[in-house]
Protein backbone atom coordinates (compact mmCIF):
# COMPACT_ATOMS: atom_id res chain seq x y z
CA UNK A 1 0.00 0.00 0.00
CA UNK A 2 3.05 2.25 0.64
CA UNK A 3 4.02 1.83 -2.72
CA UNK A 4 0.91 3.68 -4.17
CA UNK A 5 0.85 6.64 -1.79
CA UNK A 6 3.01 8.94 -4.18
CA UNK A 7 0.67 8.42 -6.98
CA UNK A 8 -2.12 9.41 -4.64
CA UNK A 9 -3.00 12.81 -5.66
CA UNK A 10 -3.85 11.42 -9.15
CA UNK A 11 -6.58 9.02 -8.77
CA UNK A 12 -8.23 11.96 -6.13
CA UNK A 13 -7.58 14.82 -8.76
CA UNK A 14 -9.37 12.37 -11.43
CA UNK A 15 -12.18 10.92 -8.95
CA UNK A 16 -13.10 14.87 -8.17
CA UNK A 17 -12.62 15.78 -12.07
CA UNK A 18 -14.75 13.18 -13.02
CA UNK A 19 -17.26 13.65 -10.42
CA UNK A 20 -17.60 17.36 -11.71
CA UNK A 21 -17.88 15.81 -15.33
CA UNK A 22 -20.66 13.64 -14.88
CA UNK A 23 -22.85 15.66 -13.05
CA UNK A 24 -22.69 18.62 -15.86
CA UNK A 25 -23.28 15.84 -18.49
CA UNK A 26 -26.57 14.51 -16.70
CA UNK A 27 -25.14 11.18 -16.09
CA UNK A 28 -26.33 11.50 -12.19
CA UNK A 29 -24.16 11.87 -9.39
CA UNK A 30 -25.46 8.17 -8.01
CA UNK A 31 -24.85 6.87 -11.02
CA UNK A 32 -21.30 7.98 -10.86
CA UNK A 33 -20.08 7.07 -7.62
CA UNK A 34 -21.70 3.65 -8.06
CA UNK A 35 -19.71 3.22 -11.55
CA UNK A 36 -16.63 4.32 -9.80
CA UNK A 37 -17.39 1.51 -6.98
CA UNK A 38 -18.09 -1.14 -9.65
CA UNK A 39 -16.18 -0.39 -12.97
CA UNK A 40 -13.05 1.39 -11.53
CA UNK A 41 -11.76 2.17 -14.72
CA UNK A 42 -11.49 5.84 -14.87
CA UNK A 43 -10.28 6.24 -19.11
CA UNK A 44 -14.03 4.28 -19.48
CA UNK A 45 -15.70 6.17 -17.26
CA UNK A 46 -14.09 9.49 -18.89
CA UNK A 47 -15.64 7.91 -21.95
CA UNK A 48 -19.12 7.09 -21.01
CA UNK A 49 -19.37 10.68 -19.61
CA UNK A 50 -18.15 12.32 -22.59
CA UNK A 51 -20.12 10.34 -25.23
CA UNK A 52 -23.11 11.70 -22.95
CA UNK A 53 -21.96 15.25 -23.37
CA UNK A 54 -22.07 15.06 -26.74
CA UNK A 55 -25.36 13.35 -26.60
CA UNK A 56 -24.96 10.43 -28.32
CA UNK A 57 -27.30 6.55 -27.34
CA UNK A 58 -26.70 4.76 -24.56
CA UNK A 59 -25.42 1.96 -27.06
CA UNK A 60 -22.37 4.44 -28.44
CA UNK A 61 -21.33 4.74 -24.72
CA UNK A 62 -21.67 1.11 -23.56
CA UNK A 63 -19.56 -0.04 -26.93
CA UNK A 64 -16.90 2.91 -26.35
CA UNK A 65 -16.23 2.32 -22.68
CA UNK A 66 -16.63 -1.47 -23.17
CA UNK A 67 -13.69 -1.83 -26.18
CA UNK A 68 -11.56 0.51 -24.05
CA UNK A 69 -11.48 -1.91 -21.04
CA UNK A 70 -11.27 -4.76 -23.29
CA UNK A 71 -7.27 -3.94 -22.68
CA UNK A 72 -7.80 -5.29 -19.40
CA UNK A 73 -7.79 -8.94 -20.78
CA UNK A 74 -4.45 -8.20 -22.43
CA UNK A 75 -3.34 -6.73 -18.75
CA UNK A 76 -4.51 -9.46 -16.75
CA UNK A 77 -3.10 -12.10 -18.48
CA UNK A 78 0.53 -10.88 -17.77
CA UNK A 79 -0.25 -11.08 -14.27
CA UNK A 80 -2.43 -14.13 -14.01
CA UNK A 81 0.17 -16.77 -12.80
CA UNK A 82 0.19 -14.46 -9.56
CA UNK A 83 -2.89 -14.68 -7.79
CA UNK A 84 -3.20 -17.08 -5.20
CA UNK A 85 -6.06 -18.67 -3.71
CA UNK A 86 -9.31 -20.43 -5.44
CA UNK A 87 -11.01 -18.94 -8.12
CA UNK A 88 -13.46 -16.61 -6.21
CA UNK A 89 -10.88 -15.10 -3.98
CA UNK A 90 -9.22 -14.39 -7.80
CA UNK A 91 -11.98 -12.90 -9.03
CA UNK A 92 -12.30 -10.63 -6.48
CA UNK A 93 -8.74 -9.51 -5.62
CA UNK A 94 -8.40 -9.22 -9.97
CA UNK A 95 -10.50 -6.21 -9.53
CA UNK A 96 -7.74 -4.72 -8.04
CA UNK A 97 -6.05 -4.33 -11.17
CA UNK A 98 -6.20 -1.05 -12.66
CA UNK A 99 -3.57 0.69 -15.29
CA UNK A 100 -1.76 2.29 -12.32
CA UNK A 101 -1.73 -0.86 -9.75
CA UNK A 102 -0.41 -2.79 -12.87
CA UNK A 103 2.17 -0.39 -13.72
CA UNK A 104 3.61 -0.34 -9.91
CA UNK A 105 3.52 -3.63 -9.58
CA UNK A 106 5.33 -4.63 -12.20
CA UNK A 107 7.98 -1.95 -11.72
CA UNK A 108 10.91 -4.14 -9.96
CA UNK A 109 10.97 -6.26 -13.42
CA UNK A 110 8.37 -8.76 -12.03
CA UNK A 111 4.76 -8.59 -11.03
CA UNK A 112 4.54 -8.61 -7.41
CA UNK A 113 0.59 -9.43 -6.09
CA UNK A 114 1.20 -7.60 -2.88
CA UNK A 115 1.87 -4.38 -4.46
CA UNK A 116 -0.69 -4.98 -7.26
CA UNK A 117 -3.45 -5.53 -4.72
CA UNK A 118 -2.79 -3.07 -2.03
CA UNK A 119 -2.15 -0.15 -4.37
CA UNK A 120 -5.26 -1.35 -6.02
CA UNK A 121 -7.16 -1.04 -2.69
CA UNK A 122 -6.07 2.10 -1.85
CA UNK A 123 -6.22 3.38 -5.69
CA UNK A 124 -9.87 2.20 -5.27
CA UNK A 125 -11.14 3.77 -2.27
CA UNK A 126 -9.76 7.18 -3.05
CA UNK A 127 -11.05 6.74 -6.67
CA UNK A 128 -14.76 6.65 -5.23
CA UNK A 129 -14.69 8.74 -2.24
CA UNK A 130 -13.64 11.88 -4.98
CA UNK A 131 -15.80 10.60 -7.03
CA UNK A 132 -18.75 11.44 -4.38
CA UNK A 133 -16.77 14.82 -3.49
CA UNK A 134 -16.84 15.71 -7.34
CA UNK A 135 -20.37 15.05 -7.86
CA UNK A 136 -21.04 17.97 -4.78
CA UNK A 137 -18.87 20.14 -6.43
CA UNK A 138 -19.87 19.83 -9.69
CA UNK A 139 -23.44 20.72 -7.80
CA UNK A 140 -21.76 24.21 -7.43
CA UNK A 141 -20.15 25.33 -10.30
CA UNK A 142 -22.39 26.49 -13.22
CA UNK A 143 -20.61 25.83 -16.66
CA UNK A 144 -17.67 23.54 -16.22
CA UNK A 145 -16.90 24.27 -20.05
CA UNK A 146 -15.98 27.90 -19.76
CA UNK A 147 -13.36 26.29 -17.27
CA UNK A 148 -12.24 24.78 -20.01
CA UNK A 149 -12.99 21.25 -18.57
CA UNK A 150 -13.81 20.31 -22.47
CA UNK A 151 -9.97 20.31 -23.02
CA UNK A 152 -8.85 19.23 -20.07
CA UNK A 153 -10.49 15.64 -21.23
CA UNK A 154 -9.28 15.52 -24.30
CA UNK A 155 -5.72 16.63 -22.38
CA UNK A 156 -6.40 13.21 -20.41
CA UNK A 157 -6.97 11.12 -23.29
CA UNK A 158 -3.92 12.54 -25.56
CA UNK A 159 -1.88 11.55 -21.74
CA UNK A 160 -3.09 8.07 -21.62
CA UNK A 161 -2.77 7.10 -25.21
CA UNK A 162 0.94 8.78 -25.32
CA UNK A 163 2.98 5.80 -24.37
CA UNK A 164 0.93 3.45 -26.87
CA UNK A 165 2.18 6.05 -29.45
CA UNK A 166 5.66 5.32 -29.25
CA UNK A 167 6.03 2.05 -31.05
CA UNK A 168 5.09 2.14 -35.14
CA UNK A 169 2.10 -0.43 -34.79
CA UNK A 170 0.28 2.03 -32.04
CA UNK A 171 1.29 4.72 -34.17
CA UNK A 172 -0.40 3.60 -37.42
CA UNK A 173 -3.44 2.18 -35.43
CA UNK A 174 -4.03 5.36 -33.64
CA UNK A 175 -3.70 7.56 -36.85
CA UNK A 176 -5.88 5.41 -38.57
CA UNK A 177 -8.48 5.95 -35.86
CA UNK A 178 -8.14 9.41 -35.91
CA UNK A 179 -8.86 9.93 -39.78
CA UNK A 180 -12.02 7.63 -39.17
CA UNK A 181 -13.07 9.51 -36.32
CA UNK A 182 -12.72 12.63 -38.15
CA UNK A 183 -14.37 11.82 -41.32
CA UNK A 184 -17.04 10.16 -38.94
CA UNK A 185 -17.90 13.28 -37.25
CA UNK A 186 -19.94 15.25 -39.89
CA UNK A 187 -21.88 12.16 -40.85
CA UNK A 188 -22.93 9.68 -37.79
CA UNK A 189 -24.49 10.41 -34.41
CA UNK A 190 -22.55 11.48 -31.71
CA UNK A 191 -20.61 8.39 -30.37
CA UNK A 192 -20.82 6.30 -33.25
CA UNK A 193 -17.23 7.46 -34.47
CA UNK A 194 -15.87 6.58 -31.73
CA UNK A 195 -17.02 2.68 -32.16
CA UNK A 196 -16.46 2.96 -35.43
CA UNK A 197 -12.51 4.15 -35.02
CA UNK A 198 -12.69 0.83 -32.81
CA UNK A 199 -11.74 -1.04 -36.17
CA UNK A 200 -8.19 0.33 -36.54
CA UNK A 201 -7.34 -2.62 -34.18
CA UNK A 202 -7.70 -4.90 -36.83
CA UNK A 203 -4.36 -3.82 -38.11
CA UNK A 204 -3.07 -5.66 -35.40
CA UNK A 205 -4.19 -8.77 -37.37
CA UNK A 206 -1.06 -7.91 -39.97
CA UNK A 207 2.40 -10.22 -38.91
CA UNK B 1 -31.57 8.77 -16.31
CA UNK B 2 -32.34 5.44 -16.38
CA UNK B 3 -29.73 5.32 -19.31
CA UNK B 4 -27.28 6.04 -17.55
CA UNK B 5 -27.62 3.25 -14.97
CA UNK B 6 -28.39 0.15 -17.43
CA UNK B 7 -24.61 1.78 -18.86
CA UNK B 8 -23.83 1.56 -15.47
CA UNK B 9 -24.44 -2.51 -15.33
CA UNK B 10 -22.97 -3.37 -18.69
CA UNK B 11 -20.09 -1.20 -18.19
CA UNK B 12 -19.61 -2.75 -14.77
CA UNK B 13 -19.92 -6.16 -15.57
CA UNK B 14 -18.19 -6.41 -18.58
CA UNK B 15 -15.49 -4.81 -16.88
CA UNK B 16 -15.26 -7.02 -14.22
CA UNK B 17 -15.08 -10.04 -16.28
CA UNK B 18 -12.13 -8.02 -18.70
CA UNK B 19 -10.34 -8.06 -15.30
CA UNK B 20 -10.68 -11.67 -14.05
CA UNK B 21 -10.26 -12.78 -17.62
CA UNK B 22 -6.73 -13.31 -16.43
CA UNK B 23 -6.58 -14.44 -12.95
CA UNK B 24 -10.07 -16.60 -12.85
CA UNK B 25 -9.21 -18.22 -16.10
CA UNK B 26 -5.28 -18.67 -15.50
CA UNK B 27 -3.86 -22.35 -17.03
CA UNK B 28 -5.92 -22.70 -19.67
CA UNK B 29 -4.43 -21.36 -23.28
CA UNK B 30 -3.29 -17.56 -23.82
CA UNK B 31 -4.83 -15.32 -26.14
CA UNK B 32 -3.93 -16.29 -30.29
CA UNK B 33 -1.15 -13.84 -30.84
CA UNK B 34 -3.44 -12.02 -33.66
CA UNK B 35 -6.26 -11.35 -31.59
CA UNK B 36 -3.70 -10.43 -28.86
CA UNK B 37 -2.28 -7.81 -30.47
CA UNK B 38 -5.64 -6.75 -31.87
CA UNK B 39 -6.76 -6.41 -28.16
CA UNK B 40 -3.10 -4.40 -26.89
CA UNK B 41 -4.11 -2.04 -30.32
CA UNK B 42 -7.49 -1.09 -29.01
CA UNK B 43 -6.62 1.01 -26.07
CA UNK B 44 -4.57 3.67 -28.46
CA UNK B 45 -7.35 3.56 -31.11
CA UNK B 46 -10.36 4.37 -28.84
CA UNK B 47 -8.17 7.25 -26.99
CA UNK B 48 -7.31 8.82 -29.81
CA UNK B 49 -11.25 8.37 -31.04
CA UNK B 50 -12.03 10.31 -27.49
CA UNK B 51 -9.22 12.83 -28.03
CA UNK B 52 -10.93 14.14 -31.63
CA UNK B 53 -14.23 13.65 -30.46
CA UNK B 54 -13.66 15.73 -27.69
CA UNK B 55 -11.48 18.37 -29.24
CA UNK B 56 -13.34 18.96 -33.05
CA UNK B 57 -16.68 17.23 -31.79
CA UNK B 58 -19.99 19.62 -32.49
CA UNK B 59 -23.49 18.98 -33.29
CA UNK B 60 -22.57 16.28 -36.19
CA UNK B 61 -20.24 19.09 -37.50
CA UNK B 62 -16.59 19.67 -37.12
CA UNK B 63 -16.23 22.60 -34.46
CA UNK B 64 -12.05 24.30 -34.46
CA UNK B 65 -13.10 26.63 -31.29
CA UNK B 66 -11.00 27.43 -28.16
CA UNK B 67 -10.14 23.78 -27.44
CA UNK B 68 -7.55 23.35 -30.10
CA UNK B 69 -5.51 25.96 -28.35
CA UNK B 70 -6.13 24.15 -25.14
CA UNK B 71 -5.24 21.23 -26.09
CA UNK B 72 -1.75 21.83 -28.77
CA UNK B 73 -0.91 23.44 -25.38
CA UNK B 74 -1.23 19.83 -23.92
CA UNK B 75 0.56 18.00 -26.70
CA UNK B 76 3.36 20.27 -25.95
CA UNK B 77 2.92 19.90 -22.18
CA UNK B 78 3.29 16.00 -22.70
CA UNK B 79 6.01 16.22 -24.77
CA UNK B 80 8.05 17.80 -21.81
CA UNK B 81 6.48 14.98 -19.60
CA UNK B 82 4.52 17.36 -17.47
CA UNK B 83 2.11 15.10 -15.28
CA UNK B 84 -1.08 14.50 -16.61
CA UNK B 85 -2.52 16.44 -14.29
CA UNK B 86 -0.91 19.33 -14.74
CA UNK B 87 -1.40 18.45 -18.65
CA UNK B 88 -5.14 18.91 -17.86
CA UNK B 89 -4.76 22.15 -16.05
CA UNK B 90 -2.86 23.60 -18.93
CA UNK B 91 -5.32 22.58 -21.47
CA UNK B 92 -7.76 23.90 -19.14
CA UNK B 93 -6.53 27.29 -18.64
CA UNK B 94 -5.57 28.14 -22.29
CA UNK B 95 -9.07 27.16 -23.40
CA UNK B 96 -10.90 29.57 -20.46
CA UNK B 97 -8.28 31.78 -21.31
CA UNK B 98 -9.18 31.91 -25.01
CA UNK B 99 -13.26 31.96 -24.32
CA UNK B 100 -12.63 34.88 -21.90
CA UNK B 101 -10.51 36.97 -25.21
CA UNK B 102 -13.12 36.12 -28.03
Amino acid sequence: MRAALPLAPSPMLFGLSYGVLAHATGFGSAAAIVMSATTFAGAAQFAVASVFDAGGTVTAAILAAVFLNARYVAISMTVASIFPGGRARRLLESQAIVDESWALSGRRGRFEWPILVGSGLVFYVLWVSSTALGTVIGGVLDDPNALGLDAAFAALFLALAFPYLRNRRGLQAAALAAVITLVLIPYAPAGVPIVAASAACLLGLRR
Amino acid sequence: MRDAWLVVAVVGVATIACKAAGPVLVGRRELPPRLQACVELLAPVMLTALVITQTFGGDEEIEVDARVVGVGAAVVAIALRTPIIVAMAIAALATALVRLAV
